[in-house]
């Protein structure tokens, strides 16, 4: 066997075992029919896929999509003149990038729940308040769409900032400077030139939020306290309690081909050579 | 008492007058002098475009720019020349508001401009590597200056300008989509179409290749020409700033070494450097004589500014032969040569054989 074939198989192995077969199941599943006690039976069909167009359905797809819009719209927002910042502060960049990135030194899970402690109404910022008699009863800051939206921003920002930072650093420094030479003021410098300019990048970071913001679970059921459904909360909810396999895999399907058209769309745009 | 008027009538009364000119009559110094006899006679004084006094600029570890005075009259084409990190770029980079003089000033047109931004100056960089907006077209590129100052008839001028780097045809064609001297007019354009009183120019033609930037040299005068805006050109071409400039500056080590015209700066060159950077140079003793001045003969010269040397090498440039010589003293020298004219004289030298080098007085550039 020639070593470039043999150095690949562990990780053709892995991704046979791991990703194709458990894709195949799923798959397979979304065409076949729930069985009382959880698990698949037989006959095949095609209603799991039909059964998502339900209004009920279709709300919480669109909620997912809003949500997971908005987060994105947040993240461009703060991570914009984040990574313009850092890409443009001289000596300190990777002090600052590794800012950025120190969130990731503790599991996804530790740092959604530290937003519990900090949200609920013995949290700190209603401790705080009440404290200095700012307010007397402790705001609603858990438990909604507002909560989730800050976790969501909270844990996704790093995705956006890292690509957006790639973009700006490899801006040519000349053409803020002809831009300045040419009368624009700064916030002009930057709305006609390095917003245009780094366009894809903007657009790939957002792709980068966006997609495990349209599949989040974690940070909806936790800091939405499960009143805020989300996609990933639906599909969770299919393979336990409702125990409605076939359902869960169509709507996992769903989900997938959706954020892969979107991936592709953009794939073949300018966007990619900002991704790679 | 400064008072800002024209003499409107007498230049529109030339033929040839054009708006520059008005405008340049318009921003002219106008001094009055009461004398006993003719009282409020009014004597115009033209103000210098640009004036640089005293300028500095350190950097932690070096001084890029050290202590520089210069005056730029209206008008005019003007060069920087020097070796790279000899300063003019970082000259060019404080008249452009890029960089924070360490000390001194920088005068446009009578008014201190050391802590205006550049986007407050009325002056305009063609950078050396154009700098065009990719995402926008020629068109949109010369346009944007214009937006800026929020133009009515933005579009137009952008149009004409484009029209005066002859590129009407490339209006829409996006940056990537041009030739190198296609971006260089663009970027040319550009900063024309917004009438700078001072077009800087940073090294606009070192990225063409050489035919192209002949070419480029030529249209850049004649542009110069037409506008009547003030450039300000760096280069480390002496050709360049030779064929273009009505004066240069030729700096060395962060100074001003001389300010003069080309036939200044080249045949009476200040310092051993000047002479040195312009030009290649024999030195025969303390006195240094340009090749092309050099003069070679078999026969002993009837003068007494001569040196006998034998030729180690000879060099066919096309258009004329250079000699190269070793002295009795060991040093060497070029005698510059005209390419042989049929046989009215012998031009060909050998290698090894004996010749003389002679040289007339007046030729001589002698130092410190």
């Amino acid at each position: 066997m020639k070593l470039r074939t043999l150095s690949l198989l562990p990780a053709r192995v892995w991704m046979a075992l791991f990703f194709a077969a458990p894709l195949a199941i799923v798959c397979a599943y979304s065409f076949l029919t729930r069985g009382d006690y959880g698990g698949v039976e037989q006959p095949w069909t095609l209603e799991n896929f039909t059964r998502i167009a339900d209004p009920l359905y279709l709300a919480i797809l669109w909620r997912s999509v809003w949500i997971a819009g908005l987060a994105t719209a947040l993240c461009i927002l703060m991570g914009f003149p984040l990574a313009l910042f850092i890409s443009r502060a001289g000596r300190r960049k990777s002090l600052y990038l590794q800012l950025v990135l120190l969130p990731f030194w503790t599991s996804f899970l530790v740092r959604t729940y530290a937003w519990l402690f900090i949200l609920r109404d013995t949290g700190l910022i209603n401790t705080v308040l009440t404290g200095l008699h700012l307010i007397s009863a402790p705001l609603p800051l858990l438990y909604n769409d507002g909560a989730v939206l800050v976790g969501l921003v909270y844990n996704f920002l790093p995705f956006f900032v890292l690509p957006m930072y790639a973009t700006l650093e490899r801006l040519d420094p000349a053409l803020l400077e002809a831009a300045a030479d040419l009368g624009a003021r700064p916030l002009a410098v930057v709305w006609r030139v390095i917003v245009p300019v780094s366009a894809p990048g903007i657009a790939a970071g957002a792709v980068l939020v966006f997609i495990p913001c349209l599949g989040a679970y974690l940070t909806p059921d936790l800091l939405g306290g499960g009143k805020s459904v989300m996609l990933g909360n639906l599909i969770q909810n299919q393979f336990t309690t409702a125990r409605d396999w076939p359902f869960g895999s169509a709507a996992s399907l769903v989900l997938m081909l959706a954020s892969a058209l979107l991936l592709s769309l953009l794939m073949r745009s300018k966007v990619a050579k900002e991704l790679m | 008492m400064r008072q800002r008027i024209g003499n409107l009538p007498g230049i529109l009364h030339k033929k040839q007058g054009d708006y520059r000119q008005v405008k340049h009559a318009l921003s002219a110094t106008t001094v009055r002098v009461s004398l006993p006899a003719c009282k409020d006679t009014v004597y115009q004084m033209p103000r210098p475009i640009l004036e640089l006094r005293s300028l500095s600029k350190d950097y932690p570890g070096h001084r890029a720019v050290v202590d520089i005075s210069l005056t730029l009259e209206r008008g005019g084409f003007y060069s920087l020349l020097g070796a790279s990190g000899c300063g003019k770029t970082t000259t060019l980079r404080m008249i452009g508001g890029f960089e924070q003089p360490t000390a001194g000033e920088v005068i446009l047109d009578g008014s201190i401009v050391n802590t205006l931004k550049p986007y407050q100056r009325d002056v305009s960089t063609v950078f050396q590597n154009y700098a065009l907006f990719p995402h926008l077209t020629a068109l949109r590129n010369v346009e944007f200056g214009l937006r800026e100052r929020r133009a009515k008839d933005s579009e137009p001028r952008a149009l004409r300008a484009l029209d005066l780097v002859q590129l009407t045809a490339k209006r829409d064609s996006l940056p990537a989509q041009l030739s190198g001297g296609e971006k260089q007019r663009v970027a040319l354009a550009r900063s024309l179409v917004l009438e700078p009183r001072l077009l800087l120019l940073d090294e606009p033609l070192a990225a063409l290749d050489p035919k192209l930037r002949k070419q480029m040299r030529a249209e850049l005068k004649a542009m110069q020409r037409k506008t009547g805006i003030t450039f300000l050109f760096v280069t480390h071409d002496q050709e360049e700033a030779l064929s273009l400039s009505d004066k240069l500056a030729v700096m060395n080590a962060g100074r001003i070494e001389q300010f003069g015209t080309p036939e200044e700066v080249y045949l009476r060159p200040a310092t051993a450097f000047v002479a040195g950077f312009l030009g290649a140079i024999n030195w025969f003793g303390k006195a240094g004589v340009r090749p092309e001045s050099t003069r070679i003969a078999r026969q002993l010269p009837a003068t007494s500014e001569r040196r006998q040397g034998a030729v180690e090498s000879t060099l066919f440039l096309g258009n004329c032969v250079h000699v190269n010589v070793r002295l009795e003293a060991g040093d060497r020298a070029i005698a510059e040569v005209p390419r042989r004219i049929g046989s009215i004289e012998d031009n060909t030298f050998s290698e090894g054989e004996t010749v003389w080098l002679h040289w007339q007085p007046a030729d001589e550039m002698r130092f410190e």
